[in-house]
């Protein structure tokens, strides 16, 4: 694995590191770590550091909901202009192309069901390409962006051995 | 007086690391970096393949040698490293790697015979020796040769007269790997002075920037070296126990023949598991294989910065950093003062004073803060 695919993993799995930790299981100096993380920053290939987060653990009240949408597509319009107006609402958290028996796949987070409902119903729907939309809302997540959210702390190996 | 252990047994001490498992059990906030077995769980798919042949009920014996399935697969893994055995009459599958040392050491040393072991090393040999009845001949490794095994130390512990040499590399407790010259080098010693070789190469998939070379794919190596590997460290399986043992067909046979009123069968669980880490688990290798060379760059880095002189280790999950005088007073001070458990260097063997083995089988977060704790306590000192 070279340098940058080497960061990337690392970051992957932890974006809070210090640039020095990083430089120290990457074998650089920390500078080289700046230059690539700007690098990376630079030419998309990293787009944000976010943390995941179990929102059930918070007293907020949060309801997010995977959207199914068909689309129609004509001369002038295709999935590129229509997943443009969709990902300009800041209740989309994720918005993607999906092959099978519809069209995009779309995460929409609200205050409330009723707040999701009336989005989709107000907001989405109407946009005169999309033909059809299922709502599916999410009632548990057991796992996000590679973490278990199960709650199972599992060192249980001798504390020393040969 | 009833039930007295013979000789042999009673010639063998306990072994120093209990000690340090014992005084490390005493506190609950401590941070081990003693520990030789990986962190990771085993890969899922590996795991989900031996609860689906429980559910199916396969639970009975296997063919001595092994599920024939997994000796095929164990046969082509091992091309990697330029061996070529056939899995018929020339792999064994063992319950662990332990246990193939054991059936090599009761197979091919005979009372009397003198076994060469590189100094420090895994805490088994030496017992394994004895029991089987020959004399162990410790043969010392240094910082000076980044704990690789040389002719010149060989010849300098008189090894030109052994009858077997125990091989382990990468080793466990330094972390050592033994470049292609290094095993040629030994190899030709080998094969000038007619000394059959066991190669423990339990870590072999654990080896950083540069390959594993085997000492079995050396010229003349072959018919004279067994060579022991398993699934316990790079698929994460310890407690599945699963190893297996490659060598001539004859060699073999006779290991086979110990294996087979001993033991009878590997786990036949545990055979399924492996079938499917071989068949589908490589990716996991690699991540895990990734990760632990970052946190090996990592503790290496840290230990230069804190002044904590240590050769670069290229393979296991461990490094052998020098703490200079009475390693075990310094072993147990630091996890005294500030809860960090390593295992004094002297427990693998006289050559390992000074030194501690440091394990970074341990998750990232830990390590940093260990880290920190060993700096705070070496400065301190």
């Amino acid at each position: 694995m070279d340098t940058k695919r080497e960061l990337l993993s690392l970051l992957s799995t932890d974006a809070r590191e210090s640039s020095e930790d990083i430089a120290r299981q990457l074998g650089v100096d920390a500078e080289r770590v700046e230059e690539l993380l700007d690098e990376l920053e630079a030419d998309g290939t990293v787009r944000g550091y976010q943390a995941v987060v179990d929102w059930d653990n918070t007293d907020d009240q949060r309801v997010a909901a995977f959207v199914e949408l068909n689309v129609e597509l004509d001369r002038e319009t295709g999935y590129e202009e229509i997943a443009d107006r969709i990902a300009r609402f800041s209740e989309v958290e994720s918005l993607r192309l999906v092959s099978g028996d519809y069209d995009f796949a779309i995460e929409v987070t609200g205050d409330s069901m009723q707040d999701v409902s009336r989005f989709i119903s107000n907001q989405i729907a109407p946009i005169p390409e999309i033909t059809q939309t299922v709502t599916h809302f999410i009632m548990e997540t057991y796992k996000e962006a590679g973490i278990d959210f199960g709650d199972r702390d599992g060192d249980d190996r001798l504390s020393v051995s040969p | 007086m009833t039930l007295q252990p013979n000789d042999r047994v009673a010639d063998v001490p306990e072994s120093g690391i209990r000690k340090f498992f014992e005084l490390a059990e005493e506190r609950d906030d401590v941070i081990s970096l003693g520990v030789g077995e990986p962190d990771f769980s085993t890969p899922w798919a590996a795991r989900s393949a031996a609860i689906h042949s429980l559910e199916e009920g396969r639970t009975s014996y296997t063919s001595n040698r092994g599920m024939s399935d997994l000796r095929r697969l164990i046969s082509d893994y091992s091309r990697r490293w330029g061996h070529d055995y056939d899995p018929d009459t020339e792999v064994l599958v063992t319950t662990g790697a332990s246990e193939a040392v054991d059936l090599a050491l009761r197979t091919f040393v005979s009372p009397g015979d003198t076994v060469a072991v590189h100094q420090p090393n895994y805490i088994s040999y030496q017992p394994g020796i004895k029991f089987a009845g020959g004399e162990p001949l410790g043969v010392p490794t240094s910082a000076a040769d980044d704990f690789a095994l040389t002719p010149e130390a060989l010849r300098a512990a008189g090894a030109e007269d052994a009858d077997l040499l125990v091989l382990c590399y990468p080793n466990n407790p330094t972390g050592a790997v033994m470049d292609e010259s290094d095993v040629r080098a030994v190899a030709d010693f080998c094969v000038d002075n007619e000394v059959d070789v066991i190669a423990d190469e339990i870590y072999a998939a654990l080896t950083y920037d540069g390959d594993h070379t085997s000492i079995a794919s050396m010229p003349g190596m072959r018919e004279r070296t067994i060579v022991i590997n398993g699934f316990s460290k790079a698929y994460a399986m310890t407690g599945l126990r699963l190893g297996y043992a490659l060598g001539p067909a004859e060699a073999i046979d006779s290991m086979n023949r110990v294996h087979q009123y001993t033991m009878l069968s590997a786990p036949t669980t545990a055979q399924y598991a492996a079938i499917e880490a071989l068949r589908s688990c490589e990716d996991a290798v690699t991540e895990m294989t990734a990760e632990y060379n970052r946190r090996r760059r990592f503790v290496l880095s840290r230990f230069e910065e804190m002044g904590l002189e240590c050769f670069t280790s290229r393979g296991a999950f461990y490094a052998f950093p020098e703490c200079g005088g009475d390693d075990e007073a310094f072993a147990e001070e630091l996890l005294e003062a500030q809860g960090v458990a390593v295992v004094p260097g002297s427990v693998f063997g006289e050559s390992g004073e000074g030194h501690l083995r440091v394990s970074y089988a341990t998750g990232m977060r830990e390590l940093k803060t260990a880290m920190n704790r060993l700096e705070e306590f070496y400065r301190s000192r």
